[in-house]
C-alpha cells in the first residue's frame, strides 16, 4: 500500500516540480504584484500593499476627484470573449469539415494533409500576420481577387477592422481546433458508421445522430484550445485590427509596456485565469450533464 | 412467387486481390427462410453480406431485393438491416435509444416509436433496461439490443453476421433458440453466417455451403449432411471417413469397392459414374456404422476390420479410433454401446450399411 503510494508519487514527480515552478510560482508572484503600489518609473514598490489595481477594474476618479464607475475595461473583457467565441466558432466551422475530409483520405495522403495542417507553424506568428495586411490592405490581394471576378466594385475596407481581426484570428487557430477534432473523427469505429447507414440514416443524419456526438470530445478540447488563447491573443488585434480596439491581450501587454502599470497588468491576467478557470468548469459541468440524460 | 433475394452469378474481387472474394455466386432465397451461409474463414460470406446490405457493389451479376434490381442503392434506402458481428451498437445512446434509431430514421411519430420500443425490449426480454449504456450490458444483452435495433423497423431481411461467436456456449445454445424463435413470429427473412456447422444444421431452413468465393452446395439440412454434393462439402459438414477405394464390379447403381487401406469390400448403394477398376473415395458418417460380427449373410453389406487404438466413451456414445493398413484413419460412433465392448488394441469388424455409403471422384 505504502508502496504503491511512494511509486505513485516518485512518478508524478516530474511533473508537479514543473508545475510548481512554471506555473504555480508565477501565479503566486502574479496575485503578490497585483497588489502592490506602482513604482514611479515602472515596476511596484516591493512591500507596499494596495487595492488599487483592482479597484482600477470597475472604478476611476473624474475630474473633481471622485470615485465612479468606469466599464470600459469591462467591456474590453466582454469584446475578447466575443472574439474568442466568435473565433472558436469560425475555426468550427473551417475545421469540422476539413477534419471530415482528411478521414476519407488514405492512410498517406491524410499523413500529407497533416503536414500541410501544422505547416503554418513553422513561420512566426508576426510574418503570418504581416501576410494577411499584404492580402487584405484595399488593393491588396482580396481586393484584387473579388474585382478582377466583379464580385464587388471598391475596395473592401477591412484591414483595421475587428473582421480582419477574426480573420487573422481564425487563420493562427484553426489547426487547435482541426487536429483534436480530426483525432476524434479517427478513433470513431466506422462499423458504428455503417450501422447508422444500415439502420435508414442518411449522410446528413450520420453525421448529426452518429459522428459529431462521438466527436464531442475532441471537439470540446477544439473549442478550449481555441478560445482559451484566443482570449490573450494580441499579435492579430495589434496588427489586423490596428490596435484601435484593445482587447485584453493588448490592454495586459501595455500595462506592462507602455503604461509601465504592473499591478494592474498583473490584476488583469489574474481576473482572466479565474474567468477561465470559472468558465471551464462551468463547461465541464454542462458536458457532463449532456452526457447523462439520453 | 418471387424470392426475397435474388442473387444471379454476383462477382466481386477487391482492388489488389489475388483472387475474387466472390466468383460467381447464384442464389435465391425465399421469404421468411432461415437461410444460412457457412463455410471457412475467408470464403466470402461477409462479403456476400455487405453487397446484399448495400455496403458493396459487386463487379457482376445482379441482386434483387423483393424482385427489384437494387443496382446502386445505397444501404439506408434498402429494407435490410444487419446484425454485426461487433454489435456496433452507439455508445453514447441508452438501449431505448439504440432500438429506436431506425424508427426515427423512418421518421414515425414519437408514440409509436415509444409503443414499439417497448413490444421489441419485451420480445427480446430485454425490459428495465432501457436506460441503461451498452457498455453496462452483458455480452449476451448486448446481443440482444443489436438484434432489438435491426428488427424494431420491422425489415423484410435481417443480415446476421456470425453474431454468435463473441458468445460462450451456454449463451450461445440459448440464442439458437431465441433467434429461431424471433425468425418465427416475425416472418423475417434471416441471413445467418456462421462458420459453425453444427449451428449451421440445427437452425435452418436451408444451407449454402461456400468454399473460395463460389457456393458448393445449397440444400437443406439433412440433404447436406447425408448427400453432400463433393469431398469437400463432405468433409466440412459434421464427421467424415473418407477411404480410398477401387471398384470391383456393379450390379446397375449398386458398386462394390475394395478398400486401398486393407483388403476390404464396402458395397455402395449408388456408386455414381464410377467405372470397374477406377478409383474413388468413399465417405461414411462415424455414426452409421455398426459394430460386428454380422449374423446376416454378408455378401451385400460392407465389413471392414480395424484395429482399435484409440476409445472415447461419452455416455451415449462410444467413438472407436483406428487407423487401416495405408494409414487411413477411421471412426466409429457407436450409440448405445457399452464401455467394455470394445478395448485399445482390439481388432473389430466394422459393418457399413449399403445407403450409408457416398462414392465421389478422388
Ligand atoms: N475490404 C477488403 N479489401 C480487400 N480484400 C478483402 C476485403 N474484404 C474482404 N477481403 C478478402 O475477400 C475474401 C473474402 O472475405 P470475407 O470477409 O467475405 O470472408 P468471410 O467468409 O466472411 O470470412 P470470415 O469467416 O473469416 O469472416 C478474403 O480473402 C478477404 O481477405
Ligand atoms: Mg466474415
Amino acid at each position: 500500500m505504502i508502496g504503491q503510494r511512494t511509486h505513485k508519487i516518485v512518478q508524478t514527480a516530474p511533473t508537479m516540480v514543473f508545475l510548481a515552478v512554471f506555473m504555480i510560482a508565477p501565479l503566486v508572484l502574479m496575485a503578490y504584484v497585483s497588489v502592490l503600489e506602482r513604482g514611479a518609473f515602472g515596476g511596484v514598490a516591493w512591500g507596499k500593499l494596495t487595492g488599487v489595481a483592482y479597484e482600477k477594474l470597475l472604478m476611476e476618479h473624474d475630474l473633481l476627484g471622485n470615485l465612479v464607475f468606469n466599464g470600459d475595461y469591462i467591456s474590453i473583457f466582454a469584446r475578447s470573449f466575443e472574439l474568442a467565441a466568435i473565433t472558436s466558432a469560425l475555426t468550427l466551422a473551417v475545421g469540422l469539415p476539413t477534419a471530415l475530409y482528411m478521414t476519407t483520405l488514405a492512410p498517406r495522403r491524410a499523413t500529407m494533409m497533416l503536414f500541410l495542417v501544422t505547416l503554418p507553424f513553422w513561420t512566426n506568428l508576426l510574418v503570418r500576420n504581416f501576410a494577411w495586411i499584404l492580402i487584405l490592405r484595399n488593393g491588396g490581394q482580396l481586393d484584387r481577387f473579388l474585382q478582377g471576378t466583379g464580385l464587388t466594385r471598391g475596395p473592401l475596407d477591412i484591414l483595421y477592422t475587428p473582421v480582419a481581426t477574426g480573420i487573422g484570428l481564425t487563420y493562427s487557430f484553426l489547426p487547435f481546433m482541426i487536429l483534436p477534432v480530426y483525432v476524434a473523427l479517427q478513433r470513431i469505429d466506422p462499423r458504428l458508421i455503417e450501422a447508422a447507414f444500415d439502420l435508414g440514416a442518411d449522410r446528413l443524419r450520420v453525421l448529426t445522430r452518429v459522428v459529431i456526438p462521438l466527436a464531442a470530445p475532441g471537439i470540446a478540447a477544439g473549442v478550449v484550445l481555441v478560445f482559451v488563447p484566443c482570449l490573450g491573443a494580441y499579435v492579430s488585434p495589434e496588427l489586423l485590427g490596428g490596435g484601435k480596439s484593445l482587447m485584453i491581450g493588448n490592454l495586459i501587454e501595455a500595462q506592462f509596456g507602455a503604461s509601465r502599470n504592473w499591478p494592474f497588468g498583473a490584476a488583469l491576467a489574474l481576473v482572466l485565469v479565474g474567468v477561465l478557470l470559472l468558465s471551464l468548469a462551468l463547461l465541464s459541468r454542462l458536458q457532463r450533464r449532456t452526457r447523462r440524460t439520453p | 412467387m418471387t424470392a426475397a433475394i435474388g442473387i444471379s452469378a454476383v462477382r466481386k474481387t477487391f482492388p489488389g486481390a489475388e483472387h475474387p472474394a466472390l466468383a460467381g455466386v447464384s442464389l435465391d432465397i425465399a421469404e421468411n427462410e432461415f437461410f444460412t451461409l457457412l463455410g471457412p474463414s475467408g470464403c466470402g460470406k461477409t462479403t456476400l453480406l455487405r453487397i446484399i446490405a448495400g455496403f458493396e457493389t459487386p463487379d457482376a451479376g445482379e441482386l434483387r431485393l423483393g424482385g427489384v434490381a437494387m443496382g446502386t442503392t445505397p444501404p439506408n434506402k434498402r429494407s435490410v438491416n444487419t446484425v454485426f458481428q461487433s454489435y456496433a451498437l452507439f455508445p453514447h445512446m441508452s438501449v431505448a435509444a439504440n432500438i429506436a434509431f431506425a424508427l426515427e430514421m423512418l421518421g414515425r411519430p414519437r408514440d409509436a416509436i415509444r409503443a414499439r420500443v417497448a413490444e421489441v425490449m419485451r420480445l427480446l426480454r430485454l425490459e428495465g433496461l432501457g436506460d441503461r449504456r451498452p457498455n453496462q450490458l452483458s455480452g449476451g444483452q448486448q446481443q440482444r439490443v443489436a438484434l432489438g435495433r435491426a428488427l424494431a423497423s420491422a425489415p423484410k431481411v435481417l443480415l446476421l453476421d456470425e453474431p454468435l461467436s463473441a458468445l460462450d456456449l451456454k449463451l450461445r445454445r440459448d440464442m439458437q433458440i431465441e433467434l429461431k424463435r424471433l425468425q418465427a413470429e416475425t416472418g423475417i427473412t434471416f441471413v445467418f453466417v456462421t462458420h459453425d456447422q453444427e449451428e449451421a444444421l440445427t437452425m435452418s431452413n436451408r444451407i449454402a455451403v461456400m468454399r473460395g468465393g463460389a457456393v458448393m452446395q445449397v440444400g437443406g439440412p439433412a440433404e447436406i449432411y447425408d448427400r453432400p454434393a463433393d469431398l469437400f462439402v463432405a468433409d466440412f459438414i459434421g464427421e467424415a471417413n473418407l477411404m480410398p477405394a477401387v471398384l470391383v464390379d456393379r450390379k446397375g447403381p449398386q458398386g462394390r469397392f475394395r478398400l486401398t487401406g486393407s483388403d476390404a469390400l464396402v458395397v455402395a448403394n449408388d456408386a455414381g459414374t464410377i467405372g470397374v477398376g477406377e478409383p474413388a473415395m468413399l465417405m461414411v458418417r462415424p455414426e452409421r456404422i455398426g459394430l460386428g460380427p454380422l449374423n446376416a449373410a454378408p455378401c451385400d453389406v460392407g465389413v471392414i476390420a480395424l484395429r482399435v487404438d484409440a476409445l472415447a466413451y461419452s455416455g451415449s456414445d462410444l467413438m472407436l479410433h483406428g487407423a487401416l493398413a495405408d494409414g487411413t484413419r477411421l471412426r466409429a460412433r457407436l450409440s448405445g454401446a457399452a464401455a467394455g465392448d470394445a478395448a485399445v488394441g482390439d481388432t473389430v469388424e466394422l459393418i457399413v450399411p449399403p445407403d450409408a455409403v457416398r462414392v465421389y471422384r478422388p
